[in-house]
């Protein structure tokens, strides 16, 4: 693992809606180095999607980023135009989504959909552009890549389907890849799978992985370190055995405890009470503080401030301030 | 074999009144095309499954997208025709019931969907949308139904104050506590669960399946719990239905099941699974490939195209459904030999 490729530092995502100007992402700081996989968790809604869709500079119409900066190889990226922004994602950052049926247009080749950015950003002819498409579909594992080129999305099942959006965002050789739930929607045989194939790559191509998912069984397969979210706001970081071995934060340890585990038959489900906050609604102190068994009076009125457990492990969560 | 599974086991064998049974299920659609829409073959949907689902059990069933697990619900339910079978419901024979003679048994069996509110009318508020149910299939008084409804949406963790409220007004977890409500609201026997949680984030899937648990304590109630993943199936789940293409491939209790399973596909399932642990770095067993097309199933056993440790006699001979030990079943020429 080598020099840092991208740092986010405070960034605040908000959002104009009826409500009002409204924060999504709250002050969030991380950094990933090349080589390296960031899974970042959380509930549906707590902001993962929008902290990634801020750094590759593709949130919807009516959100922006309205204070801190990102830098990728040390060069600040979040106030570019929009035409280098786009130079950039050709170039340098990839994403993958969750349905690749939706992001692969449907009347067009897979050919063709392969083809483009390397003609557009590479500036390779038609014939070079197929050729390398085709290279980049035997890299992701797809059998006769010569037939499937001329073939329509809907021909391919769902976990070729991920296996083509991979290839593309391999085409312009990035140096960070964003995957947003890229095997939610796939079959777990299929999900190992893809989950092999971009660990495969990412150390081939000493890429930065940077992953989106609500499944912790994903989070210990794939991740080096791993980021907790929590109502807009990084409640938790660090090394995935201390993610996993020595959570501090209790909604960490909550999310840990609501997935039923496989090899241990004895499991006590906990689920963690109530619900994730709406975006308008106004949270003194700490954001967890309605669902924590934990919260005292300093939690319901002052926000706890970043504990560093170790060089590598940070908490923000009285219960710790109070031991270091 | 731990604790909380022995008790599951004995539970199943002390008690084993059987509820339902299916004898030689088969949902099969017919593929048209050509400008004649003539019928060019089948989608194998559901392939011949025979089971017992007892009183008071949870059964999961499990398998891969399009492997027929929602198929076969519906098919128990009366939704889709049977193209072959018999399906027995406390001792009765149900599948070519009349409506009307149906009709007692459509109460006691329910069926909960991923997204129950697909079906809901979005201006109807709740409390309406639950009461109709009884006025369907009781003679309550108005006040009677609404105080019905108002101790369902209790029962289901919901307060009196949501009767008035709109579908667009419930999160995702209270959704599906309005979809319990209306499977429970008739004192049903037997209720499907299809990805009953599947949509719903790990915090409320815990609170959901929790109250399902509650609600089987209490009411007795037997489940079809369709699932894909098989952390939750263990967890909430005496008995598992494994599914591949169509066909049942292997059943068994949730212990034999997941301690010694026999099939290789319920092998390569179980090794597929990302553990939520960093500790236990496991070999992991890889298939290759893709899902077949069920419209064009693979010769003999459905699963030798994908299977480490086909031989010759896969390709050409499908494996009989064997009840390899006492209440476990497989359908494949090497039972029990391991893939890796
Ligand atoms: N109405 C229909 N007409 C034709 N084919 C159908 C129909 N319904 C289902 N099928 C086919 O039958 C097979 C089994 O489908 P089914 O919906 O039962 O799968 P499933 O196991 O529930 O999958 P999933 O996990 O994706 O819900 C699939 O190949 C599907 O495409
Ligand atoms: N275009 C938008 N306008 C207003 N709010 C939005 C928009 N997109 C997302 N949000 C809100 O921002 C929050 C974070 O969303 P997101 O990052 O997508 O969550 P997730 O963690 O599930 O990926 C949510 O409350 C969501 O409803
Ligand atoms: S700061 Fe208080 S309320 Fe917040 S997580 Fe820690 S103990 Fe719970
Ligand atoms: S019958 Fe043959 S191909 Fe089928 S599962 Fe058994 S070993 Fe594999
Ligand atoms: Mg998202
Ligand atoms: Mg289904």
């Amino acid at each position: 693992m080598g020099e840092t490729l991208l740092e986010v530092k405070n960034i605040v995502t908000e959002f104009r809606t009826a409500d009002g100007q409204l924060p999504a992402v709250r002050d969030v700081s991380f950094s990933l180095k090349k080589g390296e996989t960031l899974c970042i968790v959380g509930e549906s809604g707590c902001g993962k999607s929008i902290t990634s869709l801020s750094v590759i500079g593709l949130l919807p119409s009516n959100g922006k980023i309205t204070s801190g900066e990102i830098l990728y190889e040390g060069a600040p990226i979040h106030n570019l135009p929009a035409e280098k922004m786009r130079q950039i994602r050709g170039n340098k950052i990839s994403m993958i989504f969750q349905e690749p049926m939706t992001a692969l247009n449907p009347v067009l080749t897979i050919g063709f959909q392969i083809r483009e950015p390397l003609m557009l950003h590479h500036k390779l002819s038609k014939s070079e552009a197929t050729k390398q498409g085709i290279e980049l579909l035997k890299q992701v594992g797809i059998p006769y890549p010569e037939k499937r080129i001329d073939q329509y999305p809907h021909e391919l099942s769902g976990g070729m389907r991920q296996r083509v959006m991979i290839a593309i965002a391999l085409s312009c050789n990035p140096g960070l890849l964003i995957a947003d739930e890229p095997t939610t929607a796939l079959d777990v045989t299929i999900q190992a799978q893809i989950l092999d194939l971009i660990n495969d790559l990412k150390d081939k191509l000493n890429m930065g992985v940077m992953m989106i998912t609500h499944d912790m069984g994903v989070v210990a397969e794939v991740a080096d370190r791993v980021m907790v979210m929590y109502a807009g706001k990084k409640v938790e970081e660090g090394l995935v055995e201390e993610i996993f071995n020595n959570p501090k934060h209790p909604y960490t340890i909550g999310l840990l405890n609501s997935v039923p585990n496989v090899d241990d038959p004895d499991f006590e489900l906990e689920p963690i009470p109530g619900s994730l906050p709406s975006l308008n609604e106004q949270i003194t102190g700490c954001r967890f503080h309605a669902r924590c068994k934990f919260a005292s009076d300093i939690c319901r009125n002052k926000e706890p401030q970043v504990v560093s457990v170790s060089d590598t492990h940070k908490v923000s969560c009285w219960l710790e301030t109070e031991v270091h | 074999m731990a604790v909380a599974e022995q008790k599951k086991t004995t539970n199943a064998k002390h008690e084993p009144k059987v509820l339902l049974e299916l004898e030689g299920i088969k949902k099969y659609y017919p593929i048209k095309g050509g400008i004649l829409q003539r019928k060019q073959g089948d989608v194998k949907a559901v392939e011949n499954v025979s089971l017992k689902l007892f009183e008071g059990e949870s059964l999961g069933v499990v398998g891969e997208s399009g492997c027929g697990k929602s198929t076969l619900g519906k098919a128990v339910l009366g939704l889709e025709e049977l193209t072959e079978g018999k399906i027995v419901f406390q001792d009765t024979e149900i599948q070519d019931l009349k409506r009307k003679e149906k009709l007692k048994f459509v109460k006691e069996m329910q069926m909960i969907f991923q997204d129950p509110f697909a079906s809901l009318n979005p201006r109807q508020r709740i409390g309406h949308a639950l009461e109709e149910v009884f006025t369907m299939h009781t003679d309550m008084s108005a006040k009677e139904k609404r105080k019905a409804v108002i101790d369902l949406l209790v029962e289901v963790g919901l307060k009196e104050e949501h009767f008035y409220k709109y579908p667009h007004e419930f999160s995702g977890g209270q959704r599906q506590r309005i979809g319990i409500a209306r499977a429970i609201a008739l004192n049903p026997s037997f209720v499907i669960c299809d990805e009953a949680v599947s949509a719903l984030d790990v915090s409320v899937q815990a609170q959901v399946l929790k109250l399902l648990k509650t609600l089987q304590e209490k009411y007795q109630l037997s489940y079809l719990f369709i699932s894909h993943d098989l952390g939750v199936v263990r967890y909430f789940c005496d008995r598992v239905l494994v599914m591949y293409l169509g066909n049942t491939v292997e059943l068994g209790t949730v212990a034999d099941l997941f301690n010694k399973p026999l099939h290789p596909y319920t092998q390569a399932l179980l090794s597929a699974i990302p553990r939520p642990s960093v500790n236990a770095k496991r070999k992991r067993v890889r298939l290759q490939g893709d899902l077949p097309n069920p419209a064009n199933p693979p010769s003999g056993c459905p699963f030798h195209t994908r299977c480490p440790i086909a031989a010759e006699k896969c390709s050409s001979e499908k494996p009989a459904w064997v009840e390899y030990e006492p209440n476990h079943f497989a359908a494949c020429h090497f039972a029990g030999q391991p893939i890796q």
